[in-house]
């Protein structure tokens, strides 16, 4: 069963190239120390350099090598990404299931705050937020996870509610089961699969925020290096040379070719 | 005999669906599911509520498992009160009345293999010890082999998922059992099986059976006592055989004759109901049934008969059969 879906994906020719594209970076991600070189050590006189053998990618405006920050760079969008989707998943289905589930002033009061945080739009949370907290990975963890929690908790939250009127459940309590063993045992395995692939369909969405964060300036601090920053950097100097800017953007791009795929 | 289940002029009430257009349009803003109904439940028998879909059979039948709150009324069981009591202290009622719900599938945890689904109702009442033996011996009351405790419910057919819902529902030996439908969705030859499985196990433990259904040919087959359900009343209470060889409510009557007997044969007449059951919302005036009935007489229009009991025989009929 596996073999014929992973086949059927590879078949497909945008699927194909998702899957190769996501190897390849977690590949790239795992092996990041690998290629020689120290993303944040400055080597002045090596600005601005073209792609070639020693450096694959070019070198930045501060002489490091582009390649190697772009693999690190993937490790911190896929960390993000990640931690981000775990917390608003366990968050989500936890907070659905109570409103789901638990008395109607509960379920009010919970969909009155998903619906507040679903208002904002995700880019003016995280200026707020950044405001307040300053610039940091937790803050980019915390404007994901403030993203798509509530649209979880509203997903889980419906399916709740449909099977809390199921005839399983209602067998569950007629036997005396309490509300967080039904919750436990009868609906929350009901309830993973769906919320699974919209975690997994939703996690290039999570990378674009946190590289459109690190691109303001809101996410990680210089040197560390994301997809976000390289390319603010290669922005910033797009004049002296070009290949930072595609270095930093063509990851970025990628997120949504797998989506797709 | 102290009956074990007696239900007093149990009232429940649902609120309507549009509650703004309700009090605009002058209409009630609840409607009664279950408007007054008494009956007694002896213990060892089978007593069987019948009515069309929509008479509040199984609403009455999840207020008795305190699935659905009563509005008006009393509930007892044992000679206790169990209506209208917390979650809390139904726990150690629920111990005593098991449920066998309709859809034979629906009713078992789709991701719980059988051997879960059974262990529950031990597991929920702390009586682990010797669960594995106790889970091999009901499935072989039901008649199933011991290795269907490895299956899934989406795995099994819709006999065998009632076999299941009837070992989970007798797991505890309960004084009583609600069963709504139990034959619903089955094939004749295996609603036949679970019925008798029903007797047998009746035999055995001295279980007593709350029946639902609209299968009267199930209810002969099983009943003692039945009540005919009509808009949320009962219109008629009585011996099971009793009623069959003499319906006296119109209703009953009709819906009799619309049952249909084996018999190539056999032609009865048909008694004929016109229209559709009326709204709850918009219930008619005087006898409820009179819109429908081509034997009301004027008084019916004006009048809500009263119950007449003639040997342990009830029924609510101005012009009775």
């Amino acid at each position: 069963m596996r073999d014929s879906t992973f086949g059927r994906i590879i078949r497909e020719p945008m699927g194909a190239l998702g899957i190769t594209l996501v190897v390849l970076i977690v590949l790239g991600a795992l092996f990041a120390g690998f290629t020689g070189y120290n993303p944040a050590k400055l080597a002045m006189r090596e600005r601005f350099l073209d792609p070639s053998l020693s450096h694959l990618f070019g070198t930045d405006h501060l002489g490091r090598d582009l390649f190697t920050r772009v693999l690190f760079g993937a490790r911190i969008a896929l960390g993000v990404a990640s931690i981000a989707t775990s917390i608003s998943f366990i968050g989500g289905l936890l907070l659905g299931m109570i409103a789901g589930y638990g008395p109607r002033w509960l379920d009010s009061l919970l969909l009155l705050f998903f619906d507040s945080l679903r208002s904002f739009p995700t880019v003016m949370l995280a200026l707020a937020l950044v405001t307040l907290t300053g610039p940091s990975l937790g803050a980019v963890i915390l404007v994901v996870v403030l993203a798509m929690l509530p649209g979880y908790a509203r997903v889980v939250r419906a399916q709740t509610m449909s099977l809390k009127s199921s005839e399983f459940v209602l067998s569950a309590r007629t036997l005396g089961a309490r509300p967080w063993r039904i919750l436990a045992i009868h609906i929350m395995p009901n309830l993973s699969g769906p919320l699974v692939i919209l975690v997994s369909m939703d996690n290039p969405v999570v990378i674009t925020i946190e590289a459109g964060m690190s691109f303001l300036g809101l996410g990680v601090r210089p040197p560390t290096p994301s997809w976000g920053s390289i390319l603010n950097d290669g922005y910033a100097f797009i004049r002296e040379s070009s290949w930072p800017a595609i270095a930093g953007g063509l990851p970025i791009i990628d997120p949504r070719l797998r989506r797709d795929g | 005999m102290k009956p074990l289940l007696t239900v007093n002029d149990v009232t429940i009430r649902f609120p309507a669906a549009n509650r703004l257009a309700a009090r605009l349009s002058g209409q009630p803003r609840f409607i009664e599911a279950v408007a007054g109904v008494s009956f007694a439940l002896e213990a060892g028998k089978t007593y069987a509520l019948v009515g069309e879909s929509g008479s509040g059979k199984t609403t009455l039948a999840r207020a008795i498992v305190g699935l659905v709150p009563t509005h008006g009324g009393r509930i007892e069981f044992n000679g206790e009160r169990i209506s209208g009591l917390s979650e809390n202290r139904l726990r150690r009622v629920r111990r005593e009345i098991a449920m066998i719900f309709q859809d034979p599938l629906g009713s078992l945890s789709p991701r719980l293999k059988v051997r879960s689904t059974l262990a529950e109702p031990f597991t929920v009442h702390g009586e682990t010890a010797g669960i594995e033996r106790k889970i091999i011996a009901l499935l072989e009351d039901v008649g199933l082999p011991a290795h269907f405790a490895e299956r899934y419910p989406h795995q099994l057919s819709g006999g065998q998922a009632r076999r299941v819902a009837v070992a989970r529902a007798l797991a505890l030996r309960p004084k009583l059992v609600i069963a709504d439908e139990p034959t619903a969705g089955l094939d004749v030859s295996i609603q036949g099986e679970v019925l008798n499985l029903l007797r047998d196990l009746q035999a055995k433990f001295g279980t007593t059976f709350l029946m639902i259904s609209h299968n009267l040919n199930v209810v002969r087959h099983v009943a003692d006592r039945m009540a005919v359900m009509y808009l949320g009343r009962i219109v008629e209470e009585g011996n099971t055989a009793a009623i069959f060889a003499a319906p006296r409510h119109r209703y009953t009557r009709a819906l009799l004759s619309a049952n249909l007997k084996p018999d190539p044969d056999h032609s009865a007449p048909l008694i004929e109901v016109e229209g559709e059951t009326p709204s709850l919302l918009k219930r008619p005036s005087g006898c409820e049934f009179h819109p429908r009935c081509i034997f009301s007489l004027a008084v019916c229009k004006q009048q809500a008969p009263k119950e007449q009991i003639d040997a342990g025989h009830r029924f609510s009929c101005h012009n009775p059969g």
